[in-house]
């Protein structure tokens, strides 16, 4: 049994309608105006990932809070399992843009890292 | 070099740039690298990046970097880019007026209230947003109405809870953002009413922060009531007819205790508006020529002040722009051709405005990029330039919207000679 998903392409402000039809390993699309929509399309069906940020306490430092990012993208269905590792921590000042402070969240291979400086207050 | 302190107790000053954000950082770097040594900024804040410290999703800098960074990241490269030229800049510090010969009264913590004279001005301060005064909303003003920008700021930068069960007045970016942002935290956001027929934010948002958390946005309709005295405990929401007047019988209440607002930004003028510099009231910032000059000769405007822009990007280019310029006023190389030599940019057929508002045609550089917004959703249209009656330039879109703002680049080649008579004018059509 074919299965089919109706999306919004987000690679142009155009944001054709896509309806994308899985049948076993055969996926098609259409809707499409161009082939980065088609791309786009397969992507979101087959492997959808996400950028996640957020941020994380800071203890000592000249602001209170310091914001994180995953260093790549993610599994979409792993989102709320890596929001769970970014609440559990904490970190020290200071703190360097682009330092590890999670690492491997959620099993995900992907690290957290800083997006920004915060000195020792 | 010249360090700050230095600089006020001097009382005088090459170029102070008024807003630490990013058009501020990127005016004041291309300033000092076109060889004005005496820069300062100035920020009221307590540290530089402006907004972007705030806003630390990713999706800034693809145009500038290729590569898409978080609001602080992004922040992060043009302060260090200052910090390598040595530019001087004070925080926790005010422009509190500015007159039309260009002297400021600035208050600092650490300096108190002083005047300093600029030989040019950087106007930088961004934007804030329309505050729900500005809305007609009935009923109480109970705690948990936030404006989704105050809201962005509480939770990101202060580290507050804001609520658990939220409704959204209102689909521009920001308050998309926060749909996501909110809902990561743990909140269930409830739905997202837009006014209009139609979203004021970028198609990667509604996907990226509402489908991805089947958030349901809800176009034509409109908060009708809130409920509640101390907190927000509900709020109603109605659909609108075309003149946007709510539908009686199509009213639907919320259980929430907390209500955002997301209803458009406005620039942040007042300084603008005291050295009496002419302002557009379309855009709400300075009318402009083509090198970013406001009305006031040595008085230069960009970023979210000059007009609200979506994409940072444009920002920093824009900003890159008006500190050259800035540059080139205070060495004497900016010739200006007299007032009647100016040539009004006009619009037509939907376009709402442009910036530059107009273009010194003997002067300019050898390009000149035109921004502007249209009125409405429009499919198919053609963006056309025309010199009087001929047309310069045609180019055909799929699809055009207010939330994106559009540009066409003038040459300098083809304006040659041009008058006010003749006119120039940008229009969109079938
Ligand atoms: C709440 C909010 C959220 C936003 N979120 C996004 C987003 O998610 N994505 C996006 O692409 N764009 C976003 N924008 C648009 C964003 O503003 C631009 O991308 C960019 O930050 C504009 O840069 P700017 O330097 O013009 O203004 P700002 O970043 O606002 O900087 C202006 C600076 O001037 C300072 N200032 C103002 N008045 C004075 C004064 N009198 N004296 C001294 N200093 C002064 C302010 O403190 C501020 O630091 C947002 C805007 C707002 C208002
Ligand atoms: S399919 Fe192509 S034209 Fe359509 S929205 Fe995607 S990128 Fe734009």
């Amino acid at each position: 049994m074919a299965e089919t998903r109706e999306l919004t392409c987000i690679n142009c402000p155009l944001g054709c309608a896509l309806t994308v039809t899985i049948d076993g390993e055969n996926i098609t699309v259409t809707g499409n105006t161009c082939p980065r929509g088609e791309a786009y399309g397969k992507k979101e069906v087959t492997n959808p990932t996400r950028i996640v940020t957020s941020t994380v306490p800071v203890d000592g430092g000249d602001i209170a809070r310091v914001p994180v990012k995953t260093a790549s993208d993610i599994p979409k269905d792993r989102i709320f399992a890596v929001m769970e590792a970014i609440h559990a921590v904490r970190v020290k000042a200071p703190v360097k843009i682009g330092d590890v402070i999670v690492k491997d969240a959620a099993g995900t291979g992907v690290d957290i890292v800083a997006a920004r400086d915060v000195s020792a207050a | 070099m010249t360090d700050a302190n230095t600089i006020i107790e001097r009382g005088r000053v090459g170029i102070l740039v008024i807003g630490g954000g990013p058009a501020g950082l990127a005016a004041a770097v291309a300033a000092k690298r076109a060889g004005v040594d005496d820069v300062l900024i100035a920020e009221r804040d307590r540290m530089l990046g402006g907004i972007l410290n705030q806003c630390i999703h990713n999706g800034f800098g693809l145009h500038t970097f290729k590569e898409e960074l978080t609001g602080p990241e992004y922040a992060a490269r043009f302060i260090s880019q200052a910090a390598e030229l040595r530019i001087p800049y004070l925080l926790n510090t005010m422009v509190l007026s500015v007159d039309r010969d260009r002297n400021v009264t600035i208050m600092g913590r650490e300096i108190g209230v002083r005047t300093i004279t600029a030989d040019a001005i950087v106007l930088a301060m961004g934007c804030r947003e329309r505050s729900r005064g500005a809305l007609s909303i009935p009923g109480y003003r109970p705690a948990g109405v936030y404006t989704a920008g105050t809201a962005q700021r509480l939770m990101n930068i202060e580290g507050f809870r804001i609520g658990k069960r939220v409704v959204i007045l209102g689909s521009g970016d920001i308050g998309l953002i926060m749909a996501r942002r909110m809902t990561l935290e743990g909140a269930k956001v409830l739905t997202v009413a837009e006014l209009m027929p139609y979203s004021g934010g970028l198609k990667r948002n509604i996907v990226q922060c509402l489908n991805d958390y089947d958030i349901p946005l809800q176009l034509s309709h409109t908060v009708v009531d809130i409920r509640g005295k101390r907190r927000v405990e509900g709020v109603t929401i109605a659909e609108v007819d075309q003149a946007r007047r709510p539908i009686p019988g199509t009213e639907v209440s919320y259980d929430c205790d907390t209500l955002l607002l997301s209803c458009g930004l406005l620039p942040e003028n007042e300084l603008t508006r005291m050295m009496k510099a002419g302002i557009s009231p379309v855009t709400g910032g300075a009318s402009v020529d083509d090198l970013l000059q406001t009305d006031i000769p040595g008085v230069f405007a960009c970023g979210n002040v000059l007009h609200v822009h979506d994409l940072v990007d444009y920002v920093s280019e824009e900003a890159t722009l008006a500190g050259e310029n800035a540059a080139a006023y205070v060495s004497g190389s900016t010739g200006r051709s007299a007032a009647d030599a100016i040539v009004e940019i006009g619009v037509d057929g939907g376009v709402r405005y442009t910036v530059p508002q107009r273009i010194d045609v003997g002067h300019m550089r050898d390009s000149v990029t035109v921004r502007f917004r249209v009125a409405d959703v429009y499919r198919d249209r053609t963006i056309a330039v025309y010199r009087g009656e001929k047309c310069l330039s045609r180019r055909k879109t799929r699809v055009l919207a207010p939330g994106e703002m559009e540009q066409v680049k003038l040459k300098k080649e083809e304006l040659a000679g041009l008058t006010a008579d003749e006119g120039l004018r940008v229009v969109l059509e079938d």
